[in-house]
């Protein structure tokens, strides 16, 4: 059963105030305009022992993700494939807010919305993941590990996840004569086969104004979030809005564009980061 | 095995059930359907069927999870074991948990939580027989059992999906074109103040096509709103010859 949050935090009203006639004006608590993302860093193959690995800075906002590849079963419905799980954990380290215990709404709907965001446009290649068709394939294991809670955690782990599966290497896997699978992580045959790429931009909406990448702070104030993946070709590969309020038709089509607009710089920020390093 | 992708957009336009691509399924709604509950409603989609009943506003429990100045709600869409093809394990699933989220965030934007400050409202949807739009029908399904139950409301909450199958943009998608379809997108509105309150997208689109998918699913919830308010009604006309 899902419940209106009561355990939130409680910010001052004087600062709610200042959040709302600032951004009316233009501007934001932290001196960003609303179309600015937070100082972003990327450290990818952060743990070296995971397949593929990458943390993420987003301003305050730190999330880790490692990828795991593993032998397993396929889907009866997809027998020649590969399979992609992605979970996430909202640690306790990282908020006063997280308790202990299996992932709660926050934290499924977080992974559910990554997912589909690999999954639908298919940016990984799961055909090529095959080992034994029908038989054995691999596993992409995607865990999603947020360390620190400062606000935007989606974008954040969406662009962790993208990462850390640029980075992906795959071990190398020999089928004897009798079909055993054997698998030895001490070796890598190449990388992880890619189709596209995909960030997600989180559209926040207070009053009748638009902001990216809101803070902790500021999530706090906001009416709804509108989440858009955008792929490397400038399509729409996924979308969520959360939070209780509300968008209309107009602040939708402009939470698009703006998501749209706002995706190109995320993309340049995964190839100078991940992909020319 | 996987099995064939059937033909999604026959020859003639239509698609696999005879429908164009702008028309929904035969929708029925009927309001009042359980003496327990404060409100309630059964509202079917084609094959899809879902019952939704509110309890409330009504004490919570444990006081700790009240809120000072309004009430809270607490959402459970949940599939009966029997909904599906092969039996579903009535445990919450992943996809369930998430919806009840979502679900739970489309029916607060219209609420005015703030007249029951401490208090819950409480709202079930079950799923009993699922054929595509299973969350869309449920959110129809629970604002009429809002309505239902008396709780003031800033305009009721209607839902569709829309899909892209074989390149053609549809509404109102069945459980076939969402298994087999591009892309799936439900949406719910208030209709009559223009404000969308529940948005996903389970695929790929282009910027024009969301667009064009999203005046799709106005044009279908503008119907759908339409059903509603008589339903609403309905039961009421029922009612007076008894009392003359």
């Amino acid at each position: 059963m899902s419940t209106t949050p009561s355990n939130i935090p409680i910010l001052p009203k004087l600062k709610k105030e200042s959040i709302r006639t600032l951004v009316a004006k233009g501007i934001r608590i932290d001196g960003r305009k609303l179309n600015e993302y937070r100082k972003i860093v990327i450290e990818p193959n952060y743990i070296p022992k995971a397949e593929g690995s990458a943390l993420v800075r987003m301003g305050d906002t730190v999330v880790l993700v490692g990828v795991k590849m593993e032998v397993g079963q396929p889907f009866p419905d997809t027998p020649n494939e590969g399979v992609l799980m992605v979970n996430a954990e909202f640690v306790p380290l990282a908020s006063p807010t997280f308790e202990p215990g299996p992932p709660d709404e926050n934290a499924i709907e977080l992974a559910r919305v990554i997912d589909r965001s690999l999954r639908e446009i298919r940016v990984i290649d799961l055909e090529k993941l095959a080992i034994i068709p029908g038989e054995k394939v691999w596993m992409v294991w995607v865990d999603i590990y947020v360390l620190n809670h400062a606000g935007n955690l989606l974008d954040a782990s969406s662009l962790a996840a993208m990462a850390a599966l640029m980075v992906t290497k795959m071990p190398k896997v020999e089928v004897s004569e009798q079909g055993e699978v054997k698998v030895d992580k001490s070796v890598h045959v190449g990388s992880l086969p890619l189709n596209h790429r995909v960030v997600t931009v989180t559209v926040g909406k207070l009053d009748e104004y638009l902001l990216v990448d809101p803070t902790d702070e500021e999530e706090l104030v906001l009416d709804a979030k509108l989440a858009v993946s955008v792929s490397e070709d400038g399509r729409i590969a996924g979308m969520q809005k959360m939070g209780p309020g509300d968008f209309t038709v107009d602040e939708v089509y402009k939470a698009v564009n703006l998501a749209l607009e706002t995706g190109k710089e995320l993309h340049s920020i995964l190839e100078e980061y991940v992909a020319k390093r | 095995m996987k099995k064939e992708k059937p033909k999604l957009i026959r020859e003639d336009g239509l698609r696999h059930d005879g429908r164009r691509p702008d028309e929904l399924r035969p929708i029925r709604m009927e309001v009042g359907v359980l003496s327990n509950a404060n409100g309630s409603a059964l509202v079917e989609y084609g094959k899809t069927k879902v019952i939704a009943a509110v309890y409330g506003p009504r004490e919570l429990h444990p006081r700790h999870i009240s809120l000072p100045d309004r009430a809270v709600i607490r959402c459970r869409y949940h599939m009966a074991p029997f909904s599906t093809e092969e039996r579903k394990n009535p445990a919450p699933s992943r996809r369930e948990i998430e919806l009840s989220k979502v679900i739970r965030e489309a029916l607060e934007a219209a609420v005015f939580t703030e007249l029951y400050p401490r208090a819950t409202i409480d709202v079930f949807i079950e799923v009993l027989q699922a054929d595509g739009g299973t969350r869309t029908t449920g959110i129809t399904a629970a604002a009429l059992a809002l309505a239902d139950a008396g709780i003031p409301l800033r305009d009721l909450v209607a839902g569709v999906a829309v899909g892209k199958v074989d390149g053609v943009l549809v509404l109102d998608i069945d459980q076939l074109e969402d298994e087999y379809g591009e892309a799936d997108m439900p949406v719910a509105m208030m209709p009559s103040l223009g404000k969308i309150t529940l948005l996903q997208l389970n695929g790929v689109l282009t910027p024009e096509e969301f667009r064009e998918a999203l005046k799709l699913a106005e044009k279908g919830i503008k119907e759908i709103y339409r059903m509603q308010r008589e339903a609403l009604k309905k039961k009421y006309v029922e009612i007076k010859p008894e009392e003359t």
